[in-house]
């Protein structure tokens, strides 16, 4: 599984991507987010707040309860502020 | 009338205003106006330059479905939406969004609903960098999510329910 991070989530983490194969009882974003948050103290501080944090799996917007499966790209990033 | 596919491009370059509209008019004579939205780079508090972050891929995907949605609504001959990503100093252009349809109602409203939606839809984030040397995150705003919800509910008003 693919996962990505941008603006301050990717800063908290330290690294823009990385390859990851979580154990079968991930099985939607919330559990991914609860998982990767253990990775490391800069993954630990980009989840603190995960109301903070959105997701997008296979670049669609996804909520918290949305599934997630090997070889899926997942990404986790603020609010958007474009325009 | 026939509807031109929309066109969607997520760039580092600045973008012409006249060669865009004069593209959506070009060769056609069911255009009854066109309307512009352009954003730019303000320097509030000192700022000295945005920097603009996307999800290459996602972000095209996610203005085709905006710009789909416009489509929809309206009775648009074409639609362009450009938004620039990297670093942009004060009065830069950041966005240019242009609706075309054969009267001005549709031109005029798709093209409010396109930049209402993209500020709220589309993945980009902004860094503000000032003069000191110090940068922040730009945080989302609710009069944004305001904006963009009152499209909500024109869209039920049209299928005739209460919001």
């Amino acid at each position: 599984m693919r996962v990505l991070y941008f603006a301050w989530v990717r800063q908290k983490v330290g690294v823009a991507e990385e390859e990851v194969s979580p154990p079968e009882s991930v099985r939607d974003v919330a559990g991914l987010v609860a998982w990767l948050a253990a990775r490391s103290p800069g993954h630990a501080a980009a989840f603190a707040q995960p109301r903070q944090v959105r997701a997008a799996v296979n670049q669609d917007f996804a909520a918290p309860d949305a599934p997630v499966r090997p070889g899926d790209e997942v990404a986790f990033f603020p609010p958007v502020t474009g325009g | 009338m026939s509807r031109a596919a929309p066109t969607i491009r997520v760039q580092a370059e600045p973008f012409d205003l006249a060669a865009e509209s004069a593209a959506l008019a070009a060769g056609r004579v069911d255009v009854g106006g066109l309307a512009s939205f352009v954003g730019l780079c303000r320097a509030d508090d000192g700022l000295a330059a945005l920097v603009l972050e996307h999800y290459p891929g996602m972000t095209e995907r996610a203005i085709a479905r905006i710009a789909e949605e416009a489509c929809a609504r309206w009775p648009l001959t074409g639609c362009t939406v450009i938004h620039r990503h990297g670093r942009l100093e004060p009065g830069a252009p950041i966005v240019l969004v242009l609706t075309a349809s054969a009267h001005r109602a549709a031109a005029l409203e798709a093209c409010a609903f396109l930049i209402d939606w993209l500020k709220t839809r589309a993945p980009f984030w902004k860094r503000e960098e000032f003069a000191g040397g110090t940068e922040r995150w730009v945080e989302a705003k609710a009069e944004d999510d305001l904006a963009a919800s009152r499209w909500d509910d024109a869209a039920a008003a049209r299928r005739g329910e209460t919001p």
